[in-house]
């Protein structure tokens, strides 16, 4: 029984990192309709500058306050990742907005090799981990262990979810953001400023990735290739989810970490690539458009 | 009035069947030198090893635009059909043909062999993404690829016998240019063929509106079947003639990232055309080779040589070349266009001109 | 209309063909006399040697301490004013090029040192997935070729003749020795009756480690009571760790690469995972230590070079101190292997007594011992050569000899 919770419990750390990342690839899709390749590489460096950050306000507050220095870094993470997601946004999305959508994603592959190879020339390859924010007080249950991080861990994502959920489908803004989704042409009609909308999306993605990004360099390790795989498993749980649906996102994120988990922990762990992604090719011949996804209606 | 009046009025014909000419004499000309130049070291080994990756990428460019450009779909999987096809034909040569046969009779006659097999097998694995095309489309498809590439690698990395991880190598340099040049000519001509074919036409359609194109009458399942086979057919060749060159093939060679490469040579070059993907491939290969040498002699000035990672900045420039070759061109380089030799006679005109010509006909047989 | 883009094509093709046949002979600033032959690596008192590391990719800190090392054995040669060869003193040129981690790559990149720059011989690369497809360009061209770090013993095996290969040297053992030595370590030392396994399934390095190590401790008695692995981008263990706690083993053997390893000690530590832990030489490095911090205490591993016990060496304490001189951080092992590389290339040079790459590898292949900052290389007239090691453990956040107390080697 503690093995089955213990690996619940990781199931809940992978799955919730997937889930903060491929919100961020879903609203991109959904109201461009466009896969940004680039968001895991903004979550790399969403992490490096959590690094930077935390090493900068761990000096300051650790007199005074140091329970201040995580959410501080947070914030400050979220910040300044949102401000680059809005640069690359307007530098080299918006002038493709009406070109075929395979020259932005040709676009979106290159600025993620770009952000690859700059911190990889800029900062070096060492790899880095922020340094501890929370102290580490490690609990037992039912011989299942985990630690007082951890568990903020799940509580910051979900808190960040909950609060994500409460801006897309209660407030002016995120309704904007799913009218956009619907019928891009009609809603520059009704008065909705479109590109503002559109880049404050990209923000918003990008700073719950950045969430994301100081979790994932408090409890792993960075590099500048790191962004390569979640970016690649987060667009595969955006996808499962449900692509456009930021509910089915979140799920499909958890989803993933939960069969990553699982099949490693009850199958051989060098078939897990194998059976995991048999499992997802099985779950697609079923139900093609995701989980939470509509099945597409196409007009003729 | 007929058709060969018009023509003879526009002056076309002449210059088409002079292009023709001029084709054929350049194609026999590009063979000889193929053999000529690894015979008397008319380029050094490392141009020519250049040469051979970029025919490789040309076969690869040219079979994923079928499914990409001329389909409209995304799919993620091309490497994985490269890596059947470096397997297989792989353990061919080393296990199941013998290895003491004479060398001429070994890559003239073995050789193909072991290249069609590992071709034909990555063509029968390509039967498992074409079906789930059937119900899904676009980004699911791209989803379905990916998995399918994944589980490539991953199966591959569990089998003991062919080395698992560790890789499997034995094999000779059977891949030499005038292989490379005979079946990147291949490549193009079965695709070319197959585009301006009924059933190309067909694929066209599909990207354009799949529901319209049922409509009409066009067979989507067996379009779109028969779009994945060949295409990856030569995905498996080109996964062939890679691992004989290279002669050392691992399973991570093939994964995810490998498919990036693919990509930017279609988008870059121009989706719509095969040219398009000709170019993108050599392109894509020159640039980065060109920037790698630009960078050393850069690097052995010394104000340049205090910049630590010097190297590093290949990958940086190159990007950002693309990113600007995007911006202000954003449909590749050739767009939409095409070589004139590679369209057919009948294409290389506009729907006026025939529509001028069934008036004139009609003017004529109601005279 | 569609003859510009003919043109275009044949334009970017003659650009290539006149490129190629240019650069050999005067292209870059160091030219060269003539295009592939052998005795042509030198220009009035230059020998060139090319260098193939991972400067990009997975393990580009192994690149980047490949090329310091190498840097920093050039620099010392050239500013005692050249290397002496046969009464002529010649400065060194050192091209480095990025083999990316790709097998493919450092294949082309190896086939541009040898023609593009004309190079008398090739060191790296260092990954075995690297260094394989680099030896057999370099075997075909004739070319020798050093590799400071590979271990697979496909490196140095001609794959259609099953014989050793004749141009190409490592400075390293090789996994299927060390295996069975690490195993016997490993069942003497600790008395250990279960051992549990974790390595990377898609790199060749530690899956042959695995392979070699599970084989030998299963010859010698124990039991492998965990056999998991991983993918190499991966950073969560926990679902493979919370099952090698089930298993209940007594020693934790990790043959992985320094930034896996202090992740999987972390969370093994986090998961209240009781053992002892052992990884290789792949991990040994101050970035072990950097990323470890309390958690890889007491782990055990060794190394071909230690900055411990080597500054008894003397030549290894130069080293050492001219290596914190210019880059400021300590070397690791793949510093020192290639400084020893480009050492072991120097000497045989001077003993074949002329530039030339035929005799420069009848040097390399006659037995003799290599004396350098990694301690004794004996050569037996192959490419594999004997070496010694030390074994490590980690004490107080540095590295500390570890002196066996019940293993006999």
């Amino acid at each position: 029984m503690s093995f089955f919770f213990q690996q619940l419990l990781n199931a809940l750390q992978v799955g919730s990192i997937y889930a903060l990342v491929s919100i961020g690839y879903t609203m991109v899709y959904g109201v461009l309709t466009m896969i940004n390749f680039a968001h895991g590489d903004v979550f790399m460096v969403s992490s490096y500058i959590a690094f930077f950050s935390a090493l900068f306000l761990l000096k300051i507050v650790s007199q005074y306050a140091s329970f201040l220095a995580f959410p501080l870094t947070v914030f400050a993470t979220m910040i300044l990742t949102s401000f680059l997601a809005i640069i690359i946004e307007r530098l080299a999305y918006k002038p493709l907005r009406n070109a075929p959508r395979v020259s932005a994603v040709i676009t979106a592959l290159s600025v993620g090799i770009l952000l690859e190879t700059l911190t990889l020339a800029l900062i070096g390859p060492e790899p880095r981990q922020i340094p501890p924010l929370i102290p580490k007080i490690v609990y037992n249950f039912q011989g299942a262990s985990f630690s007082f991080f951890q568990i903020l861990i799940l509580g910051v994502s979900f808190l960040c979810m909950v609060i994500l959920d409460f801006i897309v489908y209660r407030t002016k803004v995120g309704m904007a953001m799913r009218a956009i989704s619907f019928d891009k042409t009609v809603v520059p009609l009704m008065g909705v400023p479109i590109d503002r909308i559109i880049t404050i999306t990209f923000a918003l993605g990008a700073a719950v990735a950045a969430v994301g990004g100081v979790i994932f360099g408090s409890v792993y390790s960075l590099d500048p290739y790191m962004g390569i795989r979640i970016g690649w498993w987060a667009f595969i749980a955006a996808v499962l989810g449900g692509i456009g649906n930021i509910r089915g996102a979140m799920i499909g994120g958890l989803f993933l970490g939960g069969i990553e988990v699982f099949v490693t922990a009850y199958t051989a762990s060098s078939y897990r690539d194998f059976i995991a992604f048999a499992i997802l090719l099985l779950f697609l011949i079923f139900k093609p458009t995701g989980i939470l996804g509509k099945p597409q209606i196409k007009k003729v | 009035m007929t058709t060969k009046d018009l023509i003879q009025l526009s002056g076309l014909k002449g210059k088409f069947q002079k292009s023709q000419w001029a084709l054929i004499l350049a194609l026999v000309f590009f063979f000889a030198l193929t053999f000529l130049i690894p015979r008397y070291g008319l380029l050094n080994e490392y141009i020519q090893l250049i040469i051979i990756y970029i025919g490789i990428n040309i076969i690869m460019a040219v079979s994923l635009n079928m499914v990409n450009g001329y389909m409209g779909d995304f799919s993620l999987g091309h490497a994985g059909f490269m890596l059947i096809g470096a397997y297989i034909s792989s353990i061919l040569t080393v296990w199941v043909f013998p290895r003491n046969w004479n060398p001429i009779f070994t890559s003239i006659i073995l050789f193909p062999i072991a290249v069609t097999a590992g071709g034909l097998a990555a063509a029968l694995a390509s039967l498992i993404i074409a079906f789930p095309s059937f119900k899904t489309r676009g980004d699911y498809l791209a989803l379905v690829t990916l998995a399918f590439n994944m589980i490539c690698v991953s199966v591959v990395q569990n089998i003991e016998a062919i080395g698992a991880g560790r890789g499997f190598m034995g094999m000779k340099k059977l891949t030499t240019m005038p292989w490379v040049f005979i079946w990147a000519l291949i490549a193009i001509w079965v695709v070319r063929n197959f585009v301006y074919s009924n059933l190309g036409r067909g694929t066209v359609s599909i990207r354009e509106d799949e529901t319209a194109a049922e409509l009409v009458g066009v067979n989507t399942r067996q379009v779109k079947v028969l779009t994945f086979v060949i295409s990856s057919f030569f995905a498996g060749v080109g996964g062939a003639l890679f691992a004989h060159i290279l002669q050392f093939i691992t399973p991570s060679t093939f994964q995810l990232q490998k498919n990036v490469d693919f990509l930017v040579m279609i988008y870059l070059g121009g989706m719509g055309s095969i040219g398009g993907s000709i170019l993108g491939a050599v392109t894509y290969t020159v640039i980065l080779e060109l920037l790698r040498e630009a960078l050393t002699i850069l690097g052995t000035f010394p104000i340049f040589a205090s910049i630590p990672s010097l190297e590093v900045w290949r990958w940086v420039l190159a990007p950002l070349l693309l990113i600007l070759l995007m911006i202000y061109r954003n449909k590749g380089i050739m767009g939409l266009r095409e070589f004139g030799f590679l369209v057919p006679f009948r294409d290389q005109f506009g729907s006026r001109f025939w529509l001028k010509r069934r008036e004139l006909t009609n003017a004529n047989s109601s005279n | 209309m569609k003859y510009k883009y003919l043109l275009l094509g044949v334009f970017l093709s003659v650009c290539l063909v006149i490129s190629a046949c240019a650069a050999p002979s005067g292209g870059t600033p160091t030219a060269t006399t003539g295009t592939a032959s052998p005795t042509s690596s030198t220009q009035a008192g230059v020998i060139k040697v090319g260098l193939n590391a991972e400067l990009t990719g997975s393990i580009p800190k192994v690149g980047k301490s490949c090329k310091q090392g190498a840097e920093l054995a050039v620099k010392e040669v050239n500013d005692a004013g050249g290397l002496e060869v046969a009464g002529q003193k010649y400065k060194i040129q050192l091209y480095v090029e990025d083999n990316e981690d790709k097998g493919d790559v450092a294949a082309s990149v190896t086939q541009k040192l040898i023609t593009q720059y004309g190079v008398l011989a090739v060191i790296g690369p260092n990954a075995s997935r690297n260094a394989i497809p680099a030896s057999e360009i370099a075997e075909s061209a004739q070319v020798p070729l050093i590799g400071p770090w590979p271990s697979n013993p496909k490196f140095t095996i001609n794959s259609t003749t099953g014989e050793p290969k004749k141009w190409v040297f490592r400075l390293f053992y090789l996994d299927s020795d060390q295996g069975p030595a690490n195993a016997k370590f490993v069942k003497e030392e600790f008395n250990a009756s279960k051992v549990a396994i974790l390595y990377a399934i898609d790199s060749d390095y530690n899956k042959g480690m695995a392979e070699f190590f599970s084989k030998a401790f299963e010859k010698l008695g124990g039991q492998v009571v965990a056999y998991e692995s991983y993918s190499t981008a991966d950073k969560n263990f926990t679902s493979q760790l919370t099952k090698i706690k089930a298993a209940n083993p007594d020693v934790v053997f990790l043959p992985n690469y320094y930034n896996e390893v202090a992740l999987q000690l972390q969370q093994a530590h986090q998961l209240g995972i009781n053992a002892i832990f052992m990884t290789t030489d792949a991990s040994f490095s101050s970035e072990l230590l950097t990323l470890g911090g309390k958690d890889v205490e007491g782990l055990y591993l060794y190394s071909t070079f230690i900055t411990d016990a080597a500054s008894a060496n003397p030549v290894a304490k130069k080293f050492i101190d001219s290596y914190r001189a210019a880059y400021g951080e300590d070397p690791d092992d793949v510093a020192a292997l290639t400084y020893d590389s480009f050492g072991l290339l120097f000497q045989a040079i001077q003993s074949a007594g002329k530039i030339d790459r035929q005799a420069v590898r009848d040097a390399l292949a006659t037995p003799h011992t290599y004396k350098g900052v990694t301690g004794d290389t004996i050569f037996k007239g192959t490419g594999d050569p004997i070496k010694n090691i030390y074994w490590v453990q980690v004490k107080d956040g540095q590295f500390r000899v570890y002196i066996p107390k019940n293993y006999k080697p």
